[in-house]
């Protein structure tokens, strides 16, 4: 828990301010630390003039993908006489992130006044905030916030006596990463099983029951009413041209103090592992950090110089993803860790394309193989040709996030996988 | 007893709680449950999305769900049996099967299992005398392994109905254990 240790490093401005603050859960204690003025601007504002200064700022989707936000919001069909309507993807589960859940038990009214700009931006009349089921406790403070919004006029009919009019309905999940992806959610919220679909139709087009939808994370809606109340330049004094901003880093594994941490994009990497986590418990070196959550390429030690921006994670064959570092210190136990995540990606493959399928659980029979000492050389051929086999053939993207680790784990770490073969047996090839 | 609830948050509710045996009956002929499915249609501009709502609402009440009641929710949402059970066996926690009083989720997924989560599952497992997915003899818990929980900062997490406990580490097992089994836990 980064709370009350705050770092230097830390731009605690527009997400974490109220992080760690109890009060700031009730509606009195955010209006008068000024909340729902921005909700009152953005009335006042029309669709275009929010999407353009949401476009302006740079914001880019803090889910995973990085998609522009206003770039996202203009794809939404204007005046089709159609209901629209807006996702807030609030099913974390990629493994090492735990950021939404932070902004839902700490600022919950935060969250309701971005889904609130966002609605009024892409004209959508009702918001599905769809929570994954485990957050039981977290979504309490949410449920209470909304209904508290909805008592205060805040959310419902005529939104502060204006004309304008918009419902939000929390909508809890049952347990499937899979409903973290787009089209896969808003199956999920539409009670059916959580597939995603083959795009076209793109959810702008035909998203939840049939209507243009946009589906936005947890953290990207909560940015909004800060670049709202300040404008796109403030926004821009932090990160770089290409990911300007800030972002919650979500650090975990093997270190001292792991937790959430706001940081302006493209600090270098190592110095949010050593200066603002403290590097390892145990003292001893970095063997690898996993960036951006379980989907991301491995990084070496040697690599942890990198800029924490989507261009400087691309640079080195990573990506900045959901900014969820996960450090493994020199005894970790590479072939076992990756064991461990390929088993989660075999768990969570909903099923409808067979490269993912099968491919997943192949991954964690060869792996376990290796990791009992029966591997052959071979073996580690078979493991690179399933990554070909499983990128860009599929539906979503759950089979190529299994191989961003396994491809990089064997270019990087082969030798461990090799040491885990006897001699003998690998002569054998 | 029937706690007042606001239509935006009714599919939101905690529905993996201790308490168990409320509902022998059909869910819908209670006024409780008419006035959920009720409240839950009014939500979506299709029938079938009050479906997960529902089914946490049957799982709030009788702790697992049987196939009885998804023939009723079948039948009050006009789909089949046969697609609500495709729902129920798609998502994790639907209970297929009864659980202990406690049912002890211990993530094993990589932030954990970088800080001992293997060796938290195996603990509670030898303390409770179980095999995952088992009830133990006293019927107060049931453990399985789960993916990840979302609290990955603070590892090993272990959810136990509807509350995480952080941090958890082999040691503090047992007394987690013993806190359960005095039911100081509850809310």
């Amino acid at each position: 828990m980064s709370f009350p240790y705050v770092h230097e490093l830390e731009t605690r401005t527009l997400l974490s301010e109220y992080q760690g603050k109890k009060d700031a859960r009730t509606l009195k204690s955010w209006r008068d630390e000024g909340g729902y003025q921005r909700v009152r601007k953005a009335i006042d504002m029309s669709p275009e003039t929010i999407t353009d200064v949401v476009k302006e700022s740079g914001l880019r989707g803090r889910g995973g993908a990085g998609f522009p936000t206003g770039l996202k919001w203009s794809f939404m069909p204007k005046e089709d006489g159609k209901p629209h309507y807006l996702c807030c993807n609030a099913d974390e589960s990629e493994p090492g992130a735990f950021k939404d859940r932070e902004i839902i038990r700490w600022t919950p009214h935060l969250l309701i006044e971005g889904c609130l700009i966002g609605a009024r931006a892409i004209g959508a009349e009702h918001v599905y905030i769809y929570v994954r089921g485990e957050f039981f406790e977290d979504t309490q403070h949410l449920n209470k916030a909304v209904v508290e919004a909805y008592e205060a006029g805040f959310v419902g009919s005529n939104i502060m006596g204006s004309t304008w009019s918009c419902d939000i309905t929390i909508h809890t999940g049952a347990g499937a990463y899979i409903a973290g992806e787009e089209t896969g959610l808003m199956n999920s919220l539409m009670g059916n099983r959580a597939e995603p679909w083959a795009k076209p139709p793109f959810p702008a087009q035909a998203g939840a029951f049939g209507m243009p939808t946009t589906v936005n994370n947890v953290e990207t809606l909560s940015t909004v009413p800060g670049i709202i109340e300040h404008g796109s330049e403030w926004y821009r004094q932090w990160g770089s041209e290409k990911s300007p901003g800030t972002k919650l880093w979500s650090c975990s594994g093997h270190l001292v103090r792991p937790g959430n941490y706001e940081i302006a994009l493209g600090v270098p990497l190592r110095d949010i592992i050593f200066d603002v986590c403290g590097g390892t418990p145990s003292g001893k070196p970095v063997k690898a950090v996993i960036p951006g959550g379980s989907s991301t390429a491995f990084l070496s030690a040697a690599e942890l110089d990198c800029a924490t921006t989507y261009e400087g994670m691309q640079e080195v064959g990573s990506s900045l993803g959901t900014a969820s570092p996960i450090v493994m210190d020199e005894d970790t136990d590479i072939v076992r860790a990756m064991r461990r995540i390929a088993q989660f990606y075999a768990h969570e493959s909903c099923g409808q394309c067979v490269q993912c399928r099968e491919g997943t659980s192949w991954i964690v029979r060869i792996l376990q193989k290796i990791e009992s000492g029966d591997g052959r050389l071979r073996d580690i051929d078979t493991l690179y040709d399933l990554c070909e086999q499983m990128t860009g053939r599929t539906i979503c993207v759950l089979a190529d996030s299994v191989v961003f680790p396994l491809k990089s784990s064997l270019d990087k770490f082969r030798a461990e996988y090799e040491a885990k073969m006897t001699s003998d047996k690998v002569a054998v090839g | 007893m029937s706690r007042e609830i606001h239509p935006a948050v009714v599919g939101a509710q905690p529905f993996q709680t201790a308490e168990r045996g409320q509902f022998d009956g059909p869910i819908f002929k209670t006024k409780e449950g008419r006035l959920r499915l009720e409240m839950a249609l009014t939500r979506y501009p299709d029938k079938r999305a009050a479906l997960l709502p529902i089914l946490h609402f049957v799982q709030e009440k009788k702790g697992w769900i049987e196939t009885s009641d998804m023939e009723e929710v079948a039948e009050a949402l006009e789909v089949t049996p046969a697609y609500v059970h495709s729902i129920v066996s798609f998502y994790t926690m639907y209970n297929q099967h009864p659980v202990g009083k406690h049912l002890i989720q211990v993530c094993t997924n990589i932030s954990c299992h970088l800080n001992k989560g293997d060796e938290v599952l195996e603990c509670f497992l030898e303390e409770t005398d179980t095999r995952q997915g088992e009830i133990s003899s006293d019927g107060e818990f049931t453990v399985i392994e789960a993916e990840c929980l979302g609290a990955c900062g603070f590892a090993t997490v272990v959810q136990v109905n509807d509350r995480y406990f952080e941090g958890v580490t082999p040691e503090n097992v047992s007394n987690i254990l013993d806190e359960l089994r005095a039911g100081s836990h509850k809310r």
